[in-house]
């Protein structure tokens, strides 16, 4: 007799690797990222049931919401410059020589061969052994935080977490660089319905995205996600042209990103420094 | 069968259906949404590696590390998505 979870967690597993098939294969690129924001939010599902719900909810606020949200940005940018100049390069798909059948023949059997590698060292692997949990439980008490997973990201490793913040920032600045001088597609105008859910939704978002940064101390939670769902809030604003950026704000949002890292700098080291050697 | 057999395999299947997109796909779009496949297939197989029976409390470390994974490849997705835009302007105009 199987349990009923072990049938729940295989057919959980095979949506997923149905959905990411799926990605690569639908021609039809809105489709794709639909489907691919479907495969996100089922992974952090998976996520949920090997006890990591701090990692789900990163998952399902970073990875899926605020790449999806990127990804639907450029599609509609794509078919924008597409429409507007009449180029057959339609669906953004670019046209380029035919790969051989042989290459990709060849690239495939290339990445079999990897795939295979990993799957016999995951087998080989040792099972289970002692892993950090020990230590952080020992050194629990000097974080200042009752969470473990809050405690190694902001404690333990923070400088970790200050590099993670820098990319982040360099991130900002590549995307500014690039898009300098980029003729911006219109948003598109939303409906009556949807500003109302907007009005809505707001004050909600925020509202979780706080609580989201606040429990992080002692529960699941903290402050990159709670940061993607205040960053949802932005986005919000935006589309429902409740607010209208100004070139004057320009220098005020790059003044407030370099502020946030620099602050991150300041609190980071000395929690860092309380961290044990062994992580 | 326990979890960490069930996705682990999962990963390793997500992880080569991604490294296959990424190498094969014939748009660009595709091919970084082939790369975050891949990055979701490594953060199953850390997840799987710091999983204990339920009685006991998971490691946190490769969580931090898989919560750090994510932002640094949104970081890498949203610098790949602006020069996917841009290139498709210049095209565009060279084609005009």
């Amino acid at each position: 007799m199987i349990a009923p979870l072990v049938i729940f967690d295989l057919l959980l597993a095979l949506t997923i690797v149905a959905l990411a098939v799926a990605v690569l294969c639908l021609r039809d690129l809105f489709a794709m990222i639909v489907v691919f924001i479907i495969f996100g939010l089922v992974s952090a599902l998976a996520w949920v049931r090997l006890s990591a719900p701090d990692v789900a909810l990163a998952e399902a606020a970073i990875g899926t919401g605020v790449t999806g949200a990127l990804l639907l940005k450029t599609l509609h940018h794509l078919r924008y410059v597409t429409g507007r100049l009449g180029q057959n390069a339609a669906r953004g798909l670019t046209a380029m020589a035919p790969v051989p059948v042989a290459v990709l023949l060849a690239n495939a059997a290339f990445c079999g061969l990897i795939t295979l590698g990993l799957a016999v060292a995951f087998l080989g692997a040792p099972a289970a052994g002692p892993g950090f949990e020990g230590l952080v439980a020992q050194a629990m008490p000097q974080s200042g935080v009752e969470h473990s997973v809050t405690a190694v990201l902001l404690n333990f490793r923070a400088y970790d977490t200050l590099m993670e913040v820098v990319v982040l920032l360099a991130a900002v600045i590549a995307v500014w660089q690039i898009e300098r001088g980029l003729s911006e597609a219109p948003a598109p105008v939303m409906g009556v319905v949807w500003q109302g859910f907007a009005r809505l939704a707001l004050p909600v978002i925020v509202v979780v995205g706080t609580y989201l940064l606040w429990v992080g101390a002692e529960a699941p939670g903290g402050a990159f996600q709670g940061g993607a769902m205040l960053a949802a809030v932005g986005l919000l604003l935006l589309l429902t042209r409740a607010y209208v950026p100004q070139p004057g704000h320009r220098g005020l949002a790059r003044g407030a990103f370099v502020l946030g890292t620099a602050a991150f700098c300041a609190g980071g080291p000395s929690g860092g420094q309380r961290g044990p050697r062994g992580l | 069968m326990t979890p960490d057999l069930i996705y682990g395999a999962t990963g390793i299947a997500v992880f080569g259906i991604g490294l296959v997109g990424a190498l094969c796909a014939q748009d660009r779009l595709r091919r970084v949404l082939a790369l975050k496949l891949c990055s979701v297939g490594a953060g199953f197989l850390l997840l799987v590696g710091a999983w204990r029976e339920p009685p006991s409390t998971p490691d946190p470390v490769p969580h931090a590390l898989v919560i750090t994974g994510i932002v640094v490849m949104v970081s890498a997705t949203a610098v790949a998505l602006a020069l996917i835009r841009r290139l498709q302007t210049l095209e565009a105009e060279d084609e005009h």
